[in-house]
């Protein structure tokens, strides 16, 4: 179990989809404005990865040893479809929900995190469970930082912040300090 | 997006006035995490500028072919094909760069500026001026790569395309070359365009108005 609880750990802090792997960065900009749209948007988003790292692992064990070419393609048509089958879900049960996040839920089908969680997933050979514990642990990943800037964009609407660095500039200067902060948990790995 | 363009605009304006990296905030995740070095950057560019010319080509000229209901779909799938002759011709030409690149080769696939372009603009124009239009956002990214890829090298190795310039002296700020470097240099480049956006707003605004009205005519 110990490998596992690893993966988990190196997926979320130490090897960070979006502070460390620049993934993710769209929905990163584009929802962190309030903290609880960034806490469902995260949860949208572990679901995704879950399902799509089961999707993979099945597509990677009985189907592409056959046809290695398709793999991209394979790929991306099942992200596809549980972002939609997530859409609908969303837009059934809580219709606030759906229309806090916008256009950022259809785009999570672009949101390069998913794929890439299921190449390198599939890269690293990882067993089933492992893929799941790899999935989770990248969700929690992306939820941590979009919920961190998101606190930190709270408080910036109070901070006198330069006329030049308004908007975009200074939150990815922001982004910048916190995924320097984060190299400090680079250490964790080699322990 | 604007109703009327003539064929130059269609080309000119991914550039510089709506680059896609600089000003409409796409594709940021290629321009992040692959612009450590200026060969990568190019790499990455030229790849990039491929997929989307050939795909705004096929989808162009299928347009009234392709259902409405599951165009994305299908404009994926193209996208997708695409990246797939990409990442073999790379691997077949640079395997040394393909390496470095690394799974953002595949990542191509879900760069939002690619796919932003199909929907906005070549599903709704003809095939010459969706080529114009691929051409112009293309050069756009590879010029914004380029940038980012030349301020990470020169401060992060104190070279340029492998060449050392800055000296034996220099110290290189490893930083520029990780992660945090990136978010930093695009940050930076930010600030510097609005700064330069703001002086040359106030400058017209201190012009006479006539003198700012005959310039515009000539």
């Amino acid at each position: 179990m110990g490998n596992v609880a690893w993966i988990f750990i190196s997926a979320m802090v130490v090897n960070n989809f979006t502070l460390a792997y620049f993934l993710g960065l769209c929905p990163f900009m584009g929802v962190s404005g309030r903290v609880d749209t960034a806490l469902k948007m995260g949860a949208a988003n572990i679901f995704v990865l879950t399902v799509a790292s089961v999707c993979a692992w099945f597509l990677n064990t009985f189907i592409l040893p056959y046809a290695p070419f398709l793999r991209l393609i394979s790929f991306i048509v099942v992200i596809a479809s549980t972002v939609q089958i997530t859409e609908m879900a969303i837009k059934k049960l809580s219709p606030a929900l759906f229309r806090a996040l916008g256009i950022y839920l259809p785009l999570i089908t672009t949101n390069c995190a998913i794929l890439f969680m299921a190449i390198s997933q599939t890269n690293r050979g990882y067993n089933f469970v492992e893929g799941l514990f790899f999935a989770f642990g990248a969700g929690a990943g992306l939820t941590l930082a979009l919920v961190l800037m998101a606190s930190i964009r709270e408080d910036l609407v109070f901070a006198k912040v330069p006329a030049i660095a308004k908007g975009n500039a200074i939150v990815f200067i922001i982004a910048g300090i916190l995924s320097l902060a984060f190299m400090g948990f680079a250490g964790l790995l080699s322990a | 997006m604007p109703k009327q363009t003539t064929p130059s605009q269609d080309l000119t304006r991914g550039i510089w006035r709506e680059n896609p990296v600089l000003i409409q905030m796409l594709g940021l995740c290629p321009a992040l995490a692959v612009t450590n070095t200026v060969v990568n950057s190019l790499a990455m560019g030229l790849a990039t500028f491929f997929v989307l010319f050939c795909s705004s080509l096929l989808v162009a000229a299928f347009k009234k072919v392709i259902p409405h209901e599951v165009r994305i779909t299908t404009y994926i799938l193209i996208i997708a094909t695409f990246v797939t002759i990409a990442d073999m011709l790379l691997e077949a030409i640079v395997p040394e760069v393909h390496k470095a690149l690394g799974a953002f080769i595949a990542l191509i696939v879900v760069n939002c500026m690619i796919l932003g372009r199909q929907e906005a603009f070549s599903s709704k124009n003809t095939v010459p001026r969706a080529l114009l239009d691929a051409t112009g956002t293309g050069i756009g990214f590879i010029i914004a790569l380029f940038l980012m890829g030349g301020v990470r090298e020169v401060l992060g190795y104190g070279s340029f395309l492998g060449f050392p310039i800055l000296g034996a002296n220099y110290e290189p700020w490893i930083v520029f070359i990780l992660p945090p470097g990136g978010f930093l240099t695009i940050g930076f480049i930010l600030l510097a365009l609005n700064w330069w956006e703001r002086r040359k707003a106030e400058r017209s605004k201190s012009d006479v108005p006539g003198a700012v009205a005959v310039e515009r005519a000539a």
